[in-house]
């Protein structure tokens, strides 16, 4: 089987200095891949770099056509939706014109699946989206993505900031979602969940990928425990 | 007295259909888009060539200037901002090469026509005056109003109801999240352009019908008129634009009817002092976003 989501030789630079160094991985249909590394290791600018909203070298490919250089419009078109880093809601729109948003112009009875899934937001449609605390924001920030009809759903860091309680619902989500059979790839620093949840994963290190596996056997390993899983 | 406050309304319309185009790209794009009063200018001459060369009915003439100067509104786009925005050249830079943009289009425009007034072909406008109680009101520029309010109205469902709308809102508040959620930023971007410009070179059509003056400055006294009202009711925000535009237009001929006639030359003083004294009580602007809102 050939991955959904190919990525080879991925090179990211900011001004001067390079922060992907060759970047390679894939992730599957249908599994959940994770990709766990310190902080700047470049997780966020690999998945901007799929994106296409940074600039970058090497090849992407998904379901076997190259999409790098492609815009970020054509990107999301092709079904590739990414749930960024910090949520990135609108705040000046309401919580229902933030869910049309992922709609993009197809039918609203499509956003009855996501007030089920999420019925907190069905209440608070009318607000705006700024005035909603930060689980409720992740919450409108997957909803808002799966409205997308994603194919691959790229999420960096959906736990980040938010209160343990809220961290085990956003992560019960995912694991619905993966029950699904909705494809992932997951950038998480809480690397236990991550790695539990995960079929495979990735370890990056300043700008490249130092050390892959099934989720499991990272759990298992002694380098990863004791750097990213605080044992 | 009603007199008055129907000239106000109708000076306000001008000033709202001119502010909230300056606002729409300012909003969109951060940039003050200082080619705008030539796109005013612009769609009066559209319509005049259209009513003297091809004998147009006035509001026939007001639709094709609209999307004469809609498109050249993306024209303006692409030679004054495309580029610099490609290269990430800040605000300023942009201002300057739109000015640099709309010096040129007026004093080619003045090669052509000259720089004195034209007017639309005689017989070509309604002369219509209707009597309401004892006031004598001029049929034309209650058209005009009517039409301006029922353009600001069609811009507010397109922004509020219409996915193109929305994509230009959410460009505007954060560009990143918008590019993530499948906007196409050089088309919403486009579409802004179209639409400013447009609501634009309308405002400037219809003003010419009003006054019958048309010339190759006649937006130039708008421009300062536009980016105060906009300040005044919040950077960027259109329904705020729409707002300070008419407390300007009230502003302006309240000085006019209540100061003395030998102190008429104060009469923008006044006004603007009324803008002021906003911009002191509420410095965000009328209906602006609050500042942690935009961080
Ligand atoms: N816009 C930028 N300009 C300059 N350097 C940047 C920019 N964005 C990221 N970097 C640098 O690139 C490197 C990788 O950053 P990136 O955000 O991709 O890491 P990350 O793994 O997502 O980190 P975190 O866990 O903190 O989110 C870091 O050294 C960072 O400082
Ligand atoms: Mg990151």
């Amino acid at each position: 089987m050939t991955p959904l989501l190919e990525v080879e030789e991925l090179r990211v630079r900011y001004g001067a200095v390079e922060a992907l160094h060759g970047v390679s991985f894939a992730a599957n249909a249908g599994e959940v891949t994770a990709l766990i590394g310190a902080n700047g290791a470049g997780k966020s600018s690999t998945l901007a770099a799929i994106s296409g909203v940074i600039p970058a070298r090497g090849r992407i490919r998904f379901d076997g056509r190259d999409i790098a250089g492609a815009p970020p419009y054509a990107i999301v078109r092709a079904g590739i939706v990414q749930v960024p880093e910090g949520r990135e809601i609108l705040a000046r729109m309401t919580v229902e014109e933030n869910l049309l948003m992922g709609l993009r112009g197809r039918d609203r009875s499509e956003l009855a699946s996501a007030y089920e899934r999420f019925p907190i937001l069905r209440e608070r449609r009318a607000l705006l989206a700024g005035a909603l605390s930060g689980g409720e924001q992740q919450m409108l920030a997957i909803a808002r993505a799966l409205l997308a009809r994603p194919r691959l759903l790229l999420l960096d860091e959906p736990s980040l900031g938010l209160a343990p309680l809220i961290v085990k619902q956003v992560f019960e989500t995912l694991a619905d979602l993966k029950r699904q059979g909705v494809t992932m790839v997951l950038v998480e620093q809480n690397a236990l969940r991550a790695l539990r949840l995960a079929d495979r994963a990735y370890v990056m290190d300043l700008g490249r990928i130092v050390m892959n596996g099934t989720g499991g056997e990272l759990l298992r390993d002694e380098g990863v425990a004791r750097t990213y899983l605080g044992g | 007295m009603a007199e008055q406050l129907y000239n106000a309304i109708f000076v306000g319309s001008i000033y709202a259909l001119f502010a909230v185009g300056f606002a729409l790209v300012f909003s969109v794009l951060d940039i003050l888009n200082l080619a705008h009063p030539v796109v005013f200018m612009l769609g009066a001459f559209v319509a005049l060539f259209c009513m003297s060369t091809f004998g147009l009915p006035a509001g026939f003439a007001a639709v094709i200037a609209f999307l004469a100067t809609g498109a050249f509104g993306i024209f303006l786009d692409r030679i004054a901002f495309a580029p610099l925005r490609r290269r990430g050249a800040p605000p300023l830079s942009a201002m300057i090469s739109s000015l640099g943009f709309a010096i040129v289009v007026i004093r080619l425009m003045e090669l052509r026509y000259g720089p004195d007034l034209t007017s639309y072909p005689a017989g070509s406008l309604p002369q219509t005056v209707v009597q309401i109680g004892d006031a004598r009101l001029d049929a034309l520029r209650l058209v005009i109003i009517g039409l301006a309010i029922v353009l600001m109205g069609a811009l507010t469902y397109f922004v509020r109801a219409t996915q193109l709308g929305r994509d230009i809102r959410a460009l505007a508040e954060n560009p990143r999240a918008a590019r993530l959620l499948g906007v196409n930023v050089d088309r919403a971007i486009a579409s802004t352009f179209f639409i400013s410009s447009g609501f634009g070179g309308v405002a400037g059509a219809l003003l010419g019908f009003a006054y019958n003056a048309i010339y190759p400055q006649m937006g130039t006294p708008y421009e300062l008129k536009a980016f105060t009202v906009m300040v005044v009711g919040g950077m960027g925000s259109l329904p705020g634009a729409v707002l300070g535009a008419y407390i300007l237009g009230i502003g302006e001929i309240a000085a006019l009817v209540f100061l003395p006639a030998d102190l008429a030359e104060l009469r923008d003083a006044l006004a603007f002092g009324l803008l002021f004294l906003v911009l002191v009580i509420r410095p965000r602007g009328l209906l602006g976003h609050r500042v942690a809102e935009r961080a």
